[in-house]
C-alpha cells in the first residue's frame, strides 16, 4: 500500500478530505479512509495531516541522475525565431534575475541559431549574466533532433541547476525531448517559480484541470530542474545598459547537428496581424459576431488597439475564422493584459483559455451568459453598436 | 501501414465543480471521455488505415474503467485496443508514463507511426507525446495540422518495423506543424511520433457497426506482471517530479456591469481602459 493512515493516530478531524484534490478520502467510523480507486498519491493529504496519520512511502526512493551538488546557475534557454529573440525569453531572464538571488548564482542564457551577435547586449542588458552561445548554419531554425543534441551536451557539460524555457510551440516540444534524454523531472507551463527558503529548491506552480486546480511541483532529486513557463507572466527587467556579461562560444562535432526530419519551409499567415500568444489586448468574437463578414469590426478595433484577433471554438467551427485564432481548451492558451469578448456566451472551454487575462471585458445581449460571471466589465447589449463605437472613441482618444 | 494511438481517458472537464465545502473537485459522477485532443489522432488513425491498409492499435494507460476509452476509439474504426493498468504505475508524472507508454510500443513491436493528441486536457502538459519519442529515439513533430504528402511507397509496403533498415528508409511524411505564426512544413522519415491538433481533421461519429464491434472486442490488458518494467522506472518511484500542494485559485473579483445608453458605457469604458493601452 503505497498511502497509508494510522487508525491509532487518526481523529477523524477531516483535514485531510479538503486537502484531497480527487474526492478520494472519506470518514468512517471516525477514521480517515481512502479509496485507491480515486487517490492519485499526489501526496496533498500528508501535510494537511496535523497529527502525521498519513504517511505516503516513497517507495523505494527515485535514483538521483547524478550528483546535485554538482549542478549550480540557472539557465534560460532562449527562442529565437529569424535570428530575433522573442519576449517570452527576456520575460524568463527577469524571472531568473530574480530567483538567483535567492540562491546566490548566476544567470546564463542558452542560445542556438546562426549569426546571432546582434542579439547578445540586450540578453545581457536584460539578465543574463553569461552566453553560452552555439552557432551554425544548420541552427538557423528549429529543429527538434539538433536543438535537442546541443542542449543535452551543454547540460551534461556545464550543469545547471535550474533550467528555464517558454512554454512556446518550440519550447514545450524541444524541452519534454531534452527532459528525458537527461533523466529529469519537467514542469509544464507554469505560472508561478520560487524558491523553497530551506531546501533552496524550486517551486514550480501550474494550473491543471483547465485552471480549476493549482499545483505546486518541485523535483527533488534530479538536476536540473526543468519548467517551461508561461508567456505573459513573469516581469523582463527594465534593460541596463551598463551590465556585463561573459560569451561562452561552444561548438560542436557535425553530427550533433543531424536531423532525421527536415524543415522545407517556414510559412507565415498573412491575416495573423498579431500573434496571439505574445498580444497584449485581444479581441475575441463567438457565435454572436452572426457570420466571417462581421469580424471586420473586430479587426477595425483591434488595429486602433494594436491588438490581435481571437475567436471562440463557436466561431472557428462554423468557419467564421481559422483555427489558429481559436482561444480556449482546443485552442490556445492566452493571458493578455486585456481580453474583449464580445458575442461569446463563455463557456468552460472557452474560460480555461483566457480566464488568467487581467482585465475582462464582455460585451454580449444575453445578461445570463456565464462570460459575465468572469468580466471585470459585463456590458449588457448589442455588440453591433457598442463596438463601432468603442472603435471610434478610442480612435478620438488614443489619436489613432 | 501500421499505427499505434496514445490516448488518455479524462474527466469531462464542463462537468468538473468545487465542492464549496470541501473546497475540491468534485468528481463523484463526473463522466469521463476521451481526451478531446486524442479523438484527432484516432480519426487521423482512421483515415490513414483506410488509405493504406495496416494495423492500428489504441493504447491507454489507466485503472480498468479506462477500458471505456478504448473501446469507444475501437468504435471509430481502430483495430485493437491495449490498457495498461496497474496499480504499480499510479502516480506516474509525464518521464515515468512516456517511459511506461515507450515499453508497451516496443512490446507491440512493427510499427510505422506513432500519433497523439497535442496534450490532455486534464494536465495539460504536452510532455508525453515528445518523452515516448525521446525514449524510443525517434523522430517526433508536434502540433500536426496537415498530413500533406506520403511517400507512395508505403501503400504497397509490408507492415512496418521499428529498425531503420531495408527499404524503411525511404517512407516519408510531409506533414504542417503549426506554431506561433503559421506553420512549418517539415518531411519526416518513418517510424515517427506525431502530436496533432485540432485543425487535422473532423472526428467521425462512430457507426453502429463500430459499436457492435467494439462492445464484442476482447481488450487486451497488461499489468506490471506482463510488461516485467524496470520498478525504479515506473509509477511513484519514476517520477522525478513531485507534487507538494494542490489549491482551488481564488475565484475572479466580481466584475462592473454596464447598462444604459451606448455612448454613456463606452466613454466609462475607454476612460477605464485606456491607461493599460499603449
Amino acid at each position: 500500500m503505497p498511502i497509508q493512515i494510522i487508525i491509532e493516530k487518526c481523529t477523524g478531524c477531516a483535514l485531510c478530505i479538503k486537502a484531497c484534490p480527487f474526492d478520494a478520502i472519506r470518514i468512517l467510523d471516525k477514521k480517515a479512509v481512502i479509496d485507491l480507486n480515486k487517490c492519485n498519491l499526489c501526496g496533498a493529504c500528508v501535510p494537511a495531516c496535523k497529527l502525521k496519520a498519513v504517511v505516503l512511502e516513497e517507495g523505494e526512493k527515485p535514483a538521483p541522475n547524478s550528483n546535485l551538488k554538482d549542478y549550480k546557475g540557472i539557465w534560460v534557454f532562449i527562442e529565437q525565431k529569424k535570428g530575433k529573440v522573442q519576449s517570452v525569453s527576456y520575460e524568463l531572464l527577469g524571472k531568473a534575475q530574480e530567483l538567483a538571488k535567492k540562491l546566490s548564482c548566476q544567470v546564463s542564457a542558452v542560445l542556438l541559431g546562426n549569426n546571432l551577435d546582434g542579439q547578445l547586449d540586450e540578453l545581457i542588458w536584460q539578465g543574463a549574466d553569461n552566453i553560452y552561445l552555439v552557432e551554425d548554419k544548420k541552427l538557423e531554425n528549429f529543429q527538434d533532433e539538433p536543438y535537442t543534441n546541443v542542449l543535452v551536451k551543454l547540460i551534461q557539460k556545464y550543469k545547471p541547476e535550474i533550467l528555464l524555457c517558454g512554454a512556446t510551440s518550440i519550447g514545450r516540444s524541444l524541452i519534454s525531448r531534452v527532459a528525458v534524454k537527461i533523466n529529469t523531472g519537467l514542469t509544464a507551463d507554469c505560472t508561478g517559480l520560487d524558491i523553497d527558503p530551506k531546501e533552496k529548491i524550486l517551486l514550480q506552480t501550474r494550473p491543471a484541470f483547465g485552471g480549476n486546480i493549482i499545483a505546486t511541483i518541485i523535483t527533488p532529486h534530479h538536476r536540473p530542474q526543468m519548467a517551461t513557463v508561461r508567456h505573459k507572466v513573469m516581469q523582463p527587467m527594465a534593460p541596463d545598459k551598463k551590465r556585463k556579461g561573459k560569451i561562452i562560444r561552444e561548438r560542436f562535432d557535425g553530427s550533433v547537428y543531424a536531423s532525421a526530419t527536415k524543415l522545407l519551409d517556414i510559412v507565415e499567415e498573412l491575416e495573423t496581424l498579431v500573434n496571439l500568444s505574445e498580444a497584449d489586448i485581444i479581441v475575441s468574437g463567438g457565435r454572436g459576431m452572426a457570420g466571417p463578414e462581421n469580424f471586420k469590426i473586430l479587426e477595425e478595433l483591434a488595429r486602433v488597439l494594436g491588438a490581435a484577433v481571437g475567436a471562440s471554438r463557436a466561431a472557428v467551427d462554423s468557419g467564421w475564422m481559422p483555427y489558429s485564432h481559436q482561444v480556449g481548451q482546443t485552442g490556445r492558451t492566452v493571458a493578455p493584459k486585456i481580453y474583449i469578448a464580445c458575442g461569446i456566451s463563455g463557456q468552460i472551454q472557452h474560460l480555461v483559455g483566457m480566464q488568467s487575462s487581467k482585465i475582462i471585458v464582455a460585451i454580449n445581449k444575453d445578461a445570463d451568459a456565464p462570460i459575465f460571471k468572469v468580466a471585470t466589465y459585463g456590458i449588457v447589449a448589442d455588440l453591433f453598436e457598442i463596438i463601432p463605437a468603442l472603435t471610434k472613441r478610442f480612435q478620438e482618444v488614443l489619436r489613432r | 501501414m501500421n499505427i499505434i494511438i496514445c490516448i488518455k481517458q479524462v474527466p469531462e472537464t464542463t462537468e468538473v465543480k468545487i465542492n464549496p465545502e470541501t473546497n475540491t473537485l468534485i468528481r463523484e459522477g463526473v463522466k469521463s471521455m476521451i481526451n478531446p485532443f486524442d479523438m484527432y489522432a484516432i480519426e487521423e488513425a482512421v483515415r490513414l488505415k483506410e488509405k493504406f491498409a495496416g494495423k492500428t492499435t489504441v493504447i491507454t494507460m489507466g485503472p480498468p474503467q479506462a477500458e471505456a476509452a478504448l473501446r469507444e476509439a475501437m468504435a471509430m474504426g481502430i483495430d485493437e485496443g491495449i490498457l495498461i493498468s496497474d496499480r504499480a504505475f499510479a502516480g506516474s508524472d509525464t518521464w515515468a508514463t512516456s517511459y511506461t507508454l515507450s515499453s508497451v510500443i516496443k512490446k507491440i513491436g512493427a510499427f510505422d507511426l506513432i500519433l497523439c493528441g497535442k496534450q490532455a486536457s486534464d494536465g495539460d502538459t504536452a510532455q508525453v507525446g515528445p518523452g515516448i519519442s525521446a525514449h524510443l529515439d525517434i523522430p517526433q513533430v508536434t502540433y500536426v495540422k496537415k498530413i500533406e504528402e506520403i511517400n507512395p511507397a508505403l501503400s504497397t509496403m509490408e507492415s512496418g518495423n521499428t529498425e531503420r533498415k531495408g527499404g524503411v528508409k525511404d517512407k516519408f511524411m510531409r506533414v504542417e506543424r503549426m506554431t506561433e505564426e503559421g506553420y512549418e512544413i517539415i518531411e519526416t522519415p518513418l517510424p515517427a511520433l506525431f502530436t496533432v491538433v485540432k485543425e487535422i481533421n473532423e472526428p467521425r461519429l462512430p457507426s453502429l457497426r463500430g459499436m457492435l464491434r467494439a462492445k464484442q472486442a476482447r481488450i487486451i490488458v497488461w499489468a506490471q506482471k506482463e510488461l516485467q518494467l524496470d520498478s525504479q522506472k515506473i509509477g511513484l518511484s519514476g517520477s522525478p517530479t513531485q507534487v507538494i500542494k494542490i489549491f482551488t485559485p481564488p475565484p475572479r473579483p466580481g466584475g462592473q456591469i454596464f447598462k444604459g445608453e451606448t455612448p454613456e458605457i463606452v466613454n466609462k469604458l475607454v476612460e477605464l481602459l485606456k491607461n493599460e493601452v499603449h
